[in-house]
């Protein structure tokens, strides 16, 4: 099966174009752009993993080394699309517009977090693992029905697959043919658990077989495999073609989240081997240099860039104001109901220090 | 009953009024779809569905794959998405695979999101026992569901009710789980108002007035008390009979009126006892009427097993027998 779903490489570990029918699209400026994005979802990670260590933020689940596979997929969308993250998706996220405040907000216990910027189709992070991929199902039927080209694309791990919602969503998908991309980054763990322990299959894109969809295996640290992949997964949906699965293998060089201690159950030195072979970042660095466009002023500029960008949304995370606890209560429903309404008053009251006697004819 | 402008009426039975309530909302609203599995062609197990697919299509009333939470899951991303999914579950005792679904996404993602995101869908599902169904299909757990914050819970006793509040339930913006108690699906027939009304959702129905007892019920028990009721005013016992309708929010008003005013209260539910909705309806009574009780309230309830293969499911039943027996310890307290 490895053979049949072979990993595709359009930019190797050394910057090198792997073949000839690449190099057209491989252009300057493209390379640019993922350089840039990466380096801006990287400087805000970086920040997510110190914030969380000064508790100025709550548990946070980094990306780092999946840069490529979040920035390469994302910008495949078109602005009407659909985008459903997992909780270690938020590279993507912000990638596709998702405000950097917002998604800072999320990890700081805030349901404003949830909210995307107006006219952005982004889900609120799936938590529960794999339950998003039948949203992203459901979300691309009802674009088909309105008779839109917009899509869906759902973003999960190597472990989500072990789930039913997995296998119910990517079924679901062919039946209705939705036009939905199926985004699997395979980082090779789930929390502790190894990919050989999750499933008996080498690869996760032969599962595509079993429901008799397109089945792609890519380098998810080459950026522009990822991209261009990923675009005609898109095309083919947009085209009425239906779903893709996409599998991009990966690796998450640091902990599952700030509450894990990823030495516990694999050698780290593996991590710090691939910054320095694999690094999606790295790779296309390599790539500008091996062809002259890499400008050293400008990627200081870019660095310098994402630093400001993301403490201003620090900034204005730090600067928000205090979560309203009436917000508990008044979002439960379109309208509360009474026992809302009873509860809320009682605690407003308790709050003020008034006792909540006979508080029920209220 | 409200906004009737439909005087026109037609005998139906439960079944049939909910798929008139299905039919009318599809009619009206071009994004009202029906999924699930086997209400195409077949027209659901049930019979619930019978025609609609011939009437509006297959894109409006869809077969699904064997997959409970995949398509509850699909109908909350549609229902994000600007449609209005009416989602049938074929028996009650096959809603648990979508529990996730229900219970993290579909009641949870208006308060996640702030309102941002919402999930406007109805989860139909036939419930109860009494129909000599084979084993995990006469389940009653609508507890489970009242416990979710989030989500309403519907269980009609009546066509009419059936009709209304299922028509009510579809344009509600929040997720409602709709019971069908398939006990009463073909049981009795009634009137009910051609096209378009609506019952209000969180609104009890007295249907007798009385003045000793104060019985309290809802879905399949609603005759099983009735019949108690009937056979205790032979007796001189006065009643009050209420059919709560809605389980989440339940009518407190109601409740606490009827209470009040006879001082005595029996609970009727053919789920378990333990954690029953019936408990809810004793805090209730507890909260709004403590003083004016002249007994302790009574709960005639399923036990706390799960519920028996049909061999044993009169035992298991509530009865009137002892629906009555109950009525006679709150009277002689
Ligand atoms: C249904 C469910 N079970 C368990 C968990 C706890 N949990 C959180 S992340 C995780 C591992 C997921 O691994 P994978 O799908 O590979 O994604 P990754 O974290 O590597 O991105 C687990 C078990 C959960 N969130 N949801």
């Amino acid at each position: 099966m490895e053979k049949q779903f072979p990993i595709t490489k359009w930019v190797d570990e050394n910057g090198n174009i792997t073949g000839e029918d690449y190099k057209e699209m491989v252009t300057e400026e493209l390379a640019r752009t993922f350089y840039q994005h990466m380096i801006r979802i990287r400087t805000f990670d970086k920040k997510g993993i110190s914030l969380q260590r000064q508790g100025r933020i709550g548990t946070y689940a980094p990306y780092e080394g999946q840069e490529a596979s979040q920035v390469g997929s994302a910008l495949a969308l078109e602005t009407e699309d659909w985008l459903f993250p997992s909780y270690r998706d938020h590279g993507a996220a912000m990638t596709f517009g998702h405000s950097l405040k917002n998604i800072l907000l999320f990890w700081n216990g805030r349901n404003e977090g949830c909210i995307p910027p107006e006219g952005k189709n982004i889900f609120p992070p799936g938590i529960p693992i794999a339950t998003q991929l039948p949203h992203a199902v459901g979300a691309a039927f009802a674009e088909k029905r309105k008779g839109t080209k917009n899509t869906a694309i759902v973003y999960f791990g190597d472990g989500a697959t072990s789930e039913g919602d997995f296998h119910e969503g990517l079924n679901l998908a062919s039946v209705f043919e939705a036009p939905v991309v199926f985004f699997n980054q395979n980082n090779r763990y789930a929390i502790s658990v190894p990919m050989e322990k999750q499933m008996k299959t080498k690869t996760i894109a032969q599962k595509a077989l079993a429901y008799d969809i397109p089945g792609v295996r890519i380098d998810g640290n080459d950026v522009f495999a990822v991209y261009f992949e990923t675009l005609k997964a898109m095309d083919r949906a947009r085209a009425g073609e239906g779903p893709t699965l996409i599998e991009a293998v990966t690796w998450r060089y640091g902990a599952h989240t700030t509450a894990d201690d990823p030495t516990k159950y694999r050698d780290q030195m593996e991590s710090e081997r691939k910054r320095n072979e694999t690094d999606p970042v790295l790779r296309v660095e390599r790539l500008l240099k091996n062809n002259g466009w890499f400008d050293e002023a400008w990627a200081e500029r870019m660095q310098k860039q994402a630093a400001e960008e993301v403490d201003a949304a620090v900034a204005e995370m730090e600067s928000f104001p205090p979560a309203d606890p009436a917000d508990i209560f008044d979002h439960v429903f379109a309208e509360p109901t009474w026992q809302l309404q009873q509860q809320k008053q009682e605690y407003f009251q308790a709050k003020k220090g008034v006792p909540v006697w006979n508080q029920q004819q209220q | 009953m409200e906004s009737t402008t439909a005087v026109k009426k037609k005998t139906m039975t439960l079944v049939q009024a909910i798929t008139d309530g299905m039919r009318t909302m599809l009619a009206e609203d071009e994004n009202v779809l029906v999924l699930g599995e086997d209400v195409g062609k077949n027209g659901g197990v049930f019979r619930a569905t019978d025609h609609l697919q011939e009437e509006f299509g297959e894109g409006r009333v869809m077969d699904t794959p064997l997959s409970e939470a995949g398509f509850i899951g699909a109908a909350i991303g549609m229902a994000v998405n600007g449609l209005r999914p009416v989602a049938e579950i074929q028996f009650l005792g096959f809603i648990y695979p979508a529990y996730e679904q229900i219970m993290t996404h579909a009641s949870r993602l208006r308060s996640r999101t702030m309102g941002h995101f919402t999930v406007p869908i109805v989860i139909r599902a036939p419930y109860g026992a009494g129909v000599r169904a084979p084993e995990i299909h006469s389940d009653s757990t609508e507890a489970i569901f009242t416990h979710m914050p989030g989500l309403k819970v519907v269980c009609p006793a009546s066509p009419v009710d059936a009709k209304g509040l299922l028509i009510a339930a579809i344009e509600d913006p929040d997720p409602v789980l709709f019971l069908e108690p398939m006990r009463c699906y073909r049981s009795s027939r009634e009137e009910v108002p051609v096209g378009k009304y609506t019952v209000e959702i969180g609104k009890a129905n007295k249907l007798q007035e009385g003045n000793d007892v104060s019985i309290i019920t809802w879905g399949a028990m609603v005759p099983v008390a009735s019949q108690a009721v009937k056979e205790m005013e032979a007796k001189g016992v006065s009643c009050e009979l209420i059919d709560l309708r809605t389980l989440y929010p339940i009518d407190r008003d109601t409740i606490a009126a009827s209470v009040q005013k006879t001082g005595r209260t029996v609970i009727v539910h053919e789920a378990h006892g333990t954690g029953g909705v019936g408990n809810d309806v004793l805090a209730i009574v507890n909260d709004t009427s403590f003083l004016y009780q002249k007994a302790p309230v009574e709960r005639v309830t399923g036990f706390d097993s799960p519920v028996p293969f049909f061999g044993f499911e009169d035992e298991y039943l509530p009865t009137p027998a002892r629906v009555k027996h109950a009525i006679e310890k709150v009277i002689k307290f």
